[in-house]
C-alpha cells in the first residue's frame, strides 16, 4: 500500500511539474508564406497613357472582398505590351513572388482569356521558360473596336507544358493547379 | 481455447466453525439450458475443487459457512465468478456462455459482462477475426460490427462512425486509456493499430459512464490480450501480403507469463503499401507507411497488481494526388471528370499532399483489492500527438509541413469498483487531465488549431442491480468540467465580419495590423447520465432499454476554425459562441441467442440538441479562384435507425449471419436531412465449417450498400473564366448502390509440435466492380478500391 501512495504521489508530481507550456505569450502571428494578394498588370503603348488594372485582396481567404482597379480604359486599335507583377502584400517587406515564378519558370504559365464582347486579338507570349515555352510574366495583345468584356488571367503550376495547344495559351489540356485566376472587367474605348 | 483465471476476488473467512455444509448444483449451458459436463468448479481462496457429472451436477462438502467465490470454467465456455453464501437453500444453477468462437461470427456479449454495459448492446471482433485483418485499419475492422460505418479520406484515412455519428462523438478506448489524438478532424484517422488488441467492442452509446459523458455517438474499447496465469511463452507471427497496393504487413507478438503472476508482453507491426488501384487506373499518390510497437509488463497478484503500458504509432500516408483542388474552376474540372485528373505510374514513394502522424501513449496502472469490497484501480497515462501535413506548396516550402500540431495530454484517473453484493455492482471515480496543444508556427501557414490549455475533471457513479433471474437495472451519473484556455490570431476582417469585435473586445489582447491575439477562454459544465432494465424471458430471450445524456463541449475545430483548409480545398470556419452538444438517445435491443439461432434487433433514437454541423454556405473569391466557405452550425437533430443481426446455424457445417443498417438523420431547424448520414447497408455471410479437416472455414460475403436518397442539397455555381460561363458545382448527388462480394478462406496446419500454421486466403471485391461510397470525401475524385487479393500466413508458437 505504501508503494502504492509513492506511484500515484509520483504521477500527481509529474503531472502538475509538466503542465509548464510553451506558448503563455500566445507566440506571434504567422503571415501566410505562400499568400498572393496582388496581381498587378501594367499595359503600355505608344499611342496613349500607361494603363494599370491590379486584383488586391489583403485578407487571402478572409471574408473581405478583393478590390479590382483599373487606372483607365484601354485604347481602341492600340497594341499593348504587358508586363505583370505578383506580390505578397502581408509580408514586410513585401514578397516579390514573381521572383519565384521566374525561378520555377518551367513549372508556371500564365493563360489569358477574352470572354463577353470584349475585342482583344493576338495575345502573344513574349517571354520563354528554360525549355523554350512560353512563361506569361510578359505578354502583348492587339485592341480591336470599342467594347466591353471580361478579360480573366490564369496562373498554372506544375502543368504540362507539351501538352497539345498549352504553348500557344491554350489552357485546355493543361492540368496542374490554379495559383491565381483573376477576371478583370474591362472597357476598350 | 485455453482457460484463464479471470478475476479473483479476495474472500474473507469469519470465525472458526463447524465446516460441515454442503453445496450443491449444476452448471448449464446458457445459450440452450443443456448440463455441462466436466466443467470445474473452484472455491477461490479455500483451494476446493470439483468436477460436474454425467449430469452437469457438482457437490462440495465440509464448507464453513460464510461468503465465498466460486470460479466456474468449461472448455468451450468462457470462465464466470460467482459470489455464492453458504449454507445455500436449495441447489445452486450456473450459467456458463459459450465462447463467441463457438457463435462463429460477431456477437453480443452476453449478460456476463462484468466489466462494461449491460443495458446497451456491446458487439464485439474477436481475435480471430483481427488477426484475419491485421493489414486493415480500425476503421475498417470496425465496419464487421451493424451499425458501425465509416468516414473515409481515400481508402487508408478511415473513421469509425456509430450509428450516424463520427469524429469527437466517438471515445476510442485503448487499453483503458482514452485516445487524445485530435480525433476532431474528419480526415484523422485513430492512431491505433489493430494488431495491438486482443478484442475490439464497440457500445453503441454512452452508457459506459466511466469512459466519458461525451460519447453521444459511442464507444469504442480496444483491449489486450488477457494474461494466463501460469509459467509460459508463447507467440504469434501474421505476415499477409495483398496484391493491391502491392504491400503487406507483418505483426509478431510474444507473451511471457508466470505463475506468480508476473507478464510481459511485446508486439510490433509493420506495413507498407504502394499506390492503391481502382478497377481502371491508379489512385495515384495513396502509399502508405505504418509502424506500431507496443510493450506491455505488470503483475497480476490476488489482491494486487501493476501494468505499465508503452505503445508507439506511426504513420505515413499519401492522399490522392487527384484531389488537390486549387479552386472551383479546378474542383469542376475534377469533379466533372471520370477519371482522376492526375494518374501516374504505380510507385511506393509518398509525395505532397499527404500526413505523417505519430503517437506515443504510456501509461501506469496500479490495483488493490480491498476485502468485501472490490477494486480500487488508479492509472496515469501520457499522450503525446504529433500530427504532420504537408501539402503541395510554391517555392520549394513542399518539405515543410503545412500543419504542424503538437498534442500532450496527461490523466489521471481513480477507479474504486463495488462488488461484494451478489446482485449489486458499482463503480464511482474520478479523473484529472491537463492538455496542451502547440501549433508550430515554422509552417509558414496560419494556424489551424491555436494553441491552448485545457483542464478537465470529472467524476461519475454508476451501478447495477440484478434484482432477480429475470431483471437487471442499471445507472449511473457523471460530470465533467473542460476548461479552455487558448491563444487564438485572428485576422482582423474575420473579427470583424462575424462581429466577434462587438461580443468579444475582452479577450484582445494584441493588435497587429492585420491580425489580432485574442485569449479565449471557456468553462463548460457538462451533465451527463444513464438509466436502463435488462430483462431476460422465456428462453434465451433479452431486451434491453436505456437512456442516455450525452453532454459534449465543442471542440478546438469547432470552435476556432478559420481559413482554407487545404486538404479538403474549402474554407472552413467555426464559432466561438458554441455551446455544448446535448443528446438524448433511447435505445431498445431484442435479443434471442442459441447455439443454432440468434438475432438482435436494435432500435434507437438520439435526440441531439444544439448539435454541431458543418456544411457548405457560400463561395468566397480569392486570388485562386472561388472557394466554397464551409461553416459550423449548430442545430436540433434527431437520429434514428435499427440495426440488426441474424445467425442461423443450418448445419455443422454451414451457418448464415446477416446485418442490417438503416440511420435517418433529420435537421430539425431546417427540417432537411443532416448531411453525410450512412446510408442503408445489408451484410450477409455464408459460413463453411470443417472442424476435422484441418479446420477448414470458407466464407463468401455479400455486401449491399444502398444509395443514399435522403441528403442536403449542397450545390453551388461558380463562374468558369476558361469558357466564360456560370456552372454548377455538384458536391451533394450520392453516388449509386453498389453490391460487392468478398471471399474468405482459411485452415490450419500443424508444423511443430507446439505450432499451428494458419495459411489464409481473401479476395476483396471479388468482381472488381467499380463503385463510389458517399461517406468517402474523396469519391468526387476517384472510384473506390478495385480488386485485392490478400494471402496470410499466421503461425502461433
Amino acid at each position: 500500500m505504501k508503494n502504492l501512495k509513492i506511484i500515484v504521489l509520483f504521477f500527481t508530481a509529474t503531472l502538475f511539474l509538466t503542465s509548464c507550456s510553451r506558448n503563455d505569450n500566445g507566440g506571434d502571428p504567422i503571415n501566410e508564406e505562400e499568400l498572393i494578394t496582388t496581381l498587378r498588370v501594367t499595359l503600355v503603348t505608344n499611342q496613349g497613357p500607361n494603363v494599370v488594372i491590379e486584383y488586391r485582396d489583403l485578407d487571402g481567404d478572409g471574408p473581405n472582398a478583393p478590390i479590382i482597379t483599373s487606372s483607365s480604359d484601354l485604347l481602341a486599335n492600340a497594341s499593348y505590351n504587358a508586363s505583370m507583377v505578383v506580390l505578397n502584400e502581408t509580408e514586410s517587406p513585401v514578397d516579390d513572388i514573381t521572383l519565384e515564378i521566374k525561378d520555377e519558370d518551367i513549372a508556371h504559365q500564365f493563360f489569358y482569356q477574352v470572354g463577353g464582347g470584349l475585342n482583344i486579338t493576338n495575345i502573344t507570349y513574349l517571354d520563354l521558360d528554360e525549355n523554350g515555352n512560353p512563361l506569361g510574366l510578359e505578354f502583348s495583345l492587339q485592341t480591336g473596336a470599342p467594347s466591353i468584356g471580361n478579360f480573366t488571367i490564369t496562373l498554372r503550376h506544375d502543368l504540362d507544358k507539351f501538352a497539345e495547344g498549352v504553348s500557344e495559351g491554350n489552357i485546355t489540356n493543361a492540368g496542374g493547379d490554379t495559383d491565381i485566376s483573376v477576371t478583370f472587367p474591362l472597357v476598350i474605348q | 481455447m485455453r482457460l484463464f483465471i479471470l478475476f479473483l476476488f479476495f474472500t474473507s473467512y469469519i470465525y472458526p466453525q463447524v465446516c460441515s455444509e454442503t453445496l450443491e448444483g449444476s452448471i448449464e449451458d446458457f445459450h440452450d439450458g443443456s448440463k455441462l459436463i466436466g466443467a470445474t468448479i473452484i472455491v477461490v481462496g479455500v483451494e476446493k475443487i470439483t468436477q460436474t457429472d454425467l449430469n452437469g451436477n457438482f457437490r462440495l462438502e465440509n464448507i464453513c459457512p460464510g461468503t465465498y467465490t466460486l470460479q466456474v470454467s468449461h472448455p468451450e465456455c468462457s470462465t464466470k465468478i460467482v459470489q455464492i453464501t453458504v449454507p445455500n437453500n436449495g441447489k445452486l444453477t450456473i450459467k456458463l456462455e459459450h465462447h463467441l468462437e463457438e457463435l462463429d461470427q460477431v456477437t453480443v456479449k452476453g449478460s456476463a459482462g462484468i466489466d462494461h454495459v449491460t443495458t446497451q448492446l456491446e458487439n464485439k471482433i474477436s481475435s480471430d477475426q483481427l488477426e484475419s485483418l491485421s493489414y486493415a485499419n480500425l476503421g475498417d475492422a470496425l465496419k464487421l460490427l451493424s451499425g458501425v460505418s465509416s468516414l473515409n479520406t481515400g481508402s487508408t484515412v478511415v473513421k469509425p462512425v456509430i450509428q450516424g455519428l463520427h469524429s469527437s462523438r466517438v471515445v476510442i478506448m485503448n487499453n483503458g486509456v482514452r485516445m487524445q489524438d485530435q480525433e476532431w478532424g474528419a480526415e484523422h484517422a485513430p492512431n491505433v493499430d489493430v494488431n495491438s488488441a486482443g478484442s475490439i467492442s464497440v457500445i453503441k452509446g454512452a452508457s459506459a459512464l466511466q469512459y466519458g459523458g461525451d460519447a453521444v455517438g459511442g464507444i469504442v474499447l480496444l483491449e489486450p490480450e488477457r494474461i494466463i496465469k501460469n509459467d509460459s511463452l508463447f507467440g504469434k507471427t501474421i505476415l499477409t501480403a495483398g496484391t493491391n497496393g502491392r504491400g503487406g504487413t507483418l505483426t509478431s507478438s510474444l507473451t511471457k507469463t508466470y505463475e506468480n503472476g508476473w507478464y510481459a508482453n511485446t508486439q510490433g507491426t509493420f506495413k507498407r503499401f504502394g499506390d492503391f488501384e481502382a478497377p481502371n487506373y491508379v489512385l495515384s499518390n495513396t502509399a502508405m507507411v505504418e509502424k506500431g510497437a507496443s510493450l506491455r509488463f505488470g503483475v497480476n497478484k490476488f489482491t494486487y497488481g501493476f501494468e505499465g503500458y508503452y505503445s508507439f504509432f506511426q504513420n505515413e500516408l499519401g492522399i490522392l494526388r487527384a484531389s488537390h483542388i486549387g479552386g472551383a474552376d479546378d474542383q469542376f474540372r475534377a469533379i466533372n471528370s471520370n477519371r482522376p485528373l492526375v494518374i501516374n505510374d504505380f510507385t511506393y514513394t509518398i509525395d505532397n499532399p499527404k500526413q505523417e502522424v505519430t503517437h506515443h501513449l504510456a501509461k501506469v496502472k496500479v490495483f488493490r483489492r480491498l476485502t468485501n469490497f472490490g477494486k480500487l484501480e488508479t492509472q496515469y497515462d501520457f499522450q503525446f500527438n504529433n500530427r504532420l501535413e504537408f501539402d503541395i506548396r510554391r517555392g520549394g516550402r513542399g518539405d515543410k509541413a503545412a500543419v504542424d500540431l503538437e498534442l500532450s495530454s496527461h490523466s489521471l484517473t481513480a477507479d474504486l469498483s463495488y462488488d461484494a453484493h451478489p446482485k449489486l455492482k458499482g463503480n464511482a471515480g474520478i479523473l484529472l487531465r491537463y492538455q496542451n496543444n502547440y501549433a508550430n508556427p515554422d509552417t509558414g501557414v496560419r494556424r489551424l488549431i491555436p494553441d491552448y490549455d485545457k483542464l478537465d475533471a470529472a467524476i461519475y457513479v454508476l451501478g447495477k442491480y440484478r434484482l432477480d433471474d429475470f431483471w437487471t437495472l442499471e445507472g449511473g451519473f457523471r460530470y465533467d468540467f473542460n476548461h479552455i484556455d487558448a491563444n487564438k490570431f485572428y485576422r482582423k476582417s474575420l473579427w470583424e465580419s462575424r462581429e466577434y469585435n462587438l461580443e468579444f473586445p475582452e479577450i484582445v489582447v494584441e493588435d497587429f495590423g492585420n491580425q489580432i491575439l485574442t485569449n479565449p477562454i471557456f468553462n463548460y459544465h457538462n451533465f451527463s447520465g444513464t438509466a436502463g432494465f435488462r430483462y431476460s424471458f422465456l428462453k434465451n430471450y433479452d431486451l434491453l432499454v436505456n437512456y442516455s445524456l450525452a453532454t459534449r463541449a465543442p471542440n478546438p475545430s469547432e470552435l476556432f476554425s478559420e481559413g482554407l483548409h487545404q486538404s479538403a480545398s474549402r474554407i472552413e470556419i467555426g464559432d466561438i459562441r458554441f455551446t455544448q452538444e446535448i443528446a438524448n438517445k433511447f435505445s431498445v435491443a431484442l435479443e434471442k441467442k442459441e447455439a443454432n439461432f440468434s438475432f438482435t434487433i436494435n432500435p434507437y433514437l438520439n435526440s441531439i440538441q444544439n448539435f454541431i454541423l458543418l456544411e457548405p454556405v457560400a463561395i468566397e473569391q480569392t486570388i485562386r479562384g472561388n472557394f466554397q466557405v464551409w461553416e459550423f452550425r449548430q442545430t436540433n437533430a434527431t437520429l434514428f435507425g435499427i440495426d440488426i443481426d441474424g445467425y442461423v446455424k443450418l448445419d455443422r457445417n454451414f451457418s448464415v449471419n446477416t446485418k442490417f443498417s438503416f440511420v435517418k438523420g433529420n435537421d430539425k431547424k431546417t427540417d432537411e436531412a443532416l448531411i453525410q448520414m450512412p446510408p442503408a447497408n445489408l451484410a450477409t455471410y455464408f459460413h463453411y465449417k470443417n472442424k476435422k479437416w484441418k479446420n477448414l472455414k470458407l466464407s463468401l460475403e455479400s455486401n449491399y450498400v444502398f444509395r443514399q436518397n435522403e441528403y442536403p442539397e449542397t450545390n453551388f455555381e461558380i463562374f468558369l473564366p476558361s469558357t466564360n460561363t456560370f456552372a454548377l458545382v455538384d458536391l451533394s448527388t450520392p453516388p449509386d448502390a453498389y453490391h460487392l462480394l468478398h471471399f474468405n478462406a482459411d485452415a490450419d496446419f500443424k508444423v511443430f509440435d507446439n505450432s499451428v500454421l494458419n495459411l489464409g486466403l481473401t479476395i476483396h471485391n471479388i468482381f472488381d466492380t467499380e463503385y463510389r461510397d458517399y461517406l468517402n470525401r474523396l469519391r468526387y475524385y476517384a472510384d473506390d478500391l478495385g480488386r485485392n487479393i490478400i494471402v496470410r500466413l499466421k503461425i502461433n508458437y
